[in-house]
């Protein structure tokens, strides 16, 4: 481990939020994940023996898919709960189909519209337990990925300016990707959305407690010219209380062409995806454009990650 | 007991055996009987002051109740509504001991978290309700689970 994280600290860890790893912990993950990416293919089935399970309770394409390609490159077999057709639909309770999961699989990869799932059932679970999204609170995994997409296009994280844009209040990514953006040292970061969608008061509070300061009311046109990395996210139509409220704010910050004319040519959008009219087609062949590197790193970040909680 | 208005000291009569609960936030001392079980509706000699001025608070409340010792719950309780509580155990007309409340750093299965998508919150999920302090003065505590903070208002309305 080149920077100082201790590789025993990995073994049958769980991964409920990013506040939980340290700065040479996440760099020692980009490292691991830089030799699978390097590597390309054949990679020696360290997980041979191994089960992962995938529970999603909610919708997922990318988290679901690039954990099954990430076990099943490295030889592990994959079970995977879909909530439509298990006991779940019988009444069966979160609590002991977890329980369930525990006794088939090495691992568990679970998602969950209520916040605080992932860690009642790490609390239950012997096995390790991945958080793959609890409600609008985190998405480690991906505030990881995210990161280490910056990293390796910008060359380190420390120093760079970023905005959020679009949904930072019910979107965990962002919300996972500013904790971990207290990690290392942005130079700033905005958070550019309509007041109704910005950071929840506690997040703010807690992102002011680690030292990170997010500036708000700015619109994207004024500050455009000085960004390094634009997160763009999805508004969370699912997770507003009051569709109405929906109504009010869909549509609103897209990353319109004629804006993203006036970054700087080594800016770069980053977006967890899916996305809906935020992030236009028309960018995707911009220099800007890094969502889809961003989205196949999921595999060998994931690789990696798997590898250091369950190999060795 | 600095429990007077001005020039004029007000007189309440002194409890045989029991306690008072002295340095209760003004206006939460009906609260603090509410949580004592209303033990005024069950016949014990109760006496509230209320809106007395303090040095240490301004203005504050004072409960006293005869033939009553409050229980570690009911301790805990009175941490989330009056923090700065002292109490005192009255045996024979005379303070035998004093002890001074303080709120809990973790409150276990007390408070529901007013997140209505918290874990917690669920329906037959085995899981108790955990919030740890964050602030003493204003009194926060963050669910563990959600990250949702639960204020004073909040934390009081609920004890009771």
């Amino acid at each position: 481990m080149a920077h100082g994280a201790e590789e025993s600290g990995w073994k049958n860890r769980d991964v409920i939020d990013i506040l939980g790893f340290t700065k040479n912990e996440l760099l020692d993950l980009f490292e691991e994940t830089d030799k699978f990416v390097e590597q390309g293919s054949d990679f020696g089935e360290p997980l041979r023996h191994k089960i992962v399970a995938t529970a999603f309770f909610e919708p997922s394409t990318r988290t679901r898919l690039s954990f099954s390609s990430a076990a099943l490159r490295l030889g592990a077999k994959v079970i995977d709960l879909s909530a439509e057709v298990s006991s779940l639909m019988k009444g069966e309770s979160f609590a002991d189909t977890i329980r369930m999961l525990e006794a088939y699989s090495d691992l568990i990869v679970v998602r969950h519209p209520s916040e605080g799932a992932a860690l009642f059932a790490s609390e239950i679970s012997s096995k390790p337990v991945v958080n793959g999204g609890d409600g609008s609170q985190h998405h480690p995994t991906q505030a990881m990925l995210d990161v280490y997409t910056v990293n390796k296009l910008k060359g380190g994280v420390d120093g760079l300016t970023y905005a959020l844009v679009g949904d930072i209040k019910y979107a965990r990514t962002a919300t996972s990707f500013l904790y971990a953006l207290t990690k290392f040292n942005p130079r700033r970061v905005y958070a550019v959305c309509p007041e109704a969608l910005r950071p929840r008061a506690e997040v703010l509070k807690r992102l002011e407690g680690l030292g990170l300061r997010v500036e708000l009311g700015l619109e994207l046109e004024d500050i455009i010219g000085e960004l390094d990395v634009v997160y763009a996210t999805r508004i969370q139509k699912e997770r507003f209380p009051d569709q109405s409220e929906y109504e009010k704010v869909k549509g609103s910050y897209r990353l319109a062409r004629t804006v993203m004319e006036k970054a700087k040519r080594e800016c770069i959008i980053l977006h967890p995806l899916p996305r809906v009219e935020e992030l236009p087609y028309e960018l995707d062949s911009t220099p800007h454009a890094a969502y889809f590197k961003q989205a196949a790193w999921g595999v060998p970040l994931r690789m990696a990650l798997l590898k250091l909680i369950l190999g060795g | 007991m600095d429990s007077h208005t001005g020039s004029e000291t007000m007189i309440v009569q002194r409890i045989a055996n029991g306690t008072v609960i002295d340095h209760i936030p003004s206006g939460k001392a009906l609260a603090v009987l509410k949580l004592l079980g209303d033990p005024h509706v069950k016949g014990f000699r109760v006496a509230l002051v209320m809106n007395v001025s303090s040095k240490k608070m301004g203005k504050k409340d004072i409960v006293k109740v005869e033939g009553v010792e409050l229980s570690d719950e009911q301790v805990q309780r009175l941490a989330l509504v009056a923090p700065q509580a002292t109490l005192n155990f009255v045996r024979s007309y005379q303070v035998v001991a004093k002890r001074n409340v303080s709120p809990p750093s973790v409150v276990v299965g007390l408070l529901k978290c007013v997140n209505p998508t918290c874990i917690t919150v669920k329906q037959r999920e085995p899981v108790y309700s955990t919030f740890l302090l964050s602030s003493q003065a204003p009194l926060t505590y963050v669910c563990r689970y959600c990250g949702r903070e639960l204020g004073e208002y909040e934390i009081s309305s609920q004890v009771q």
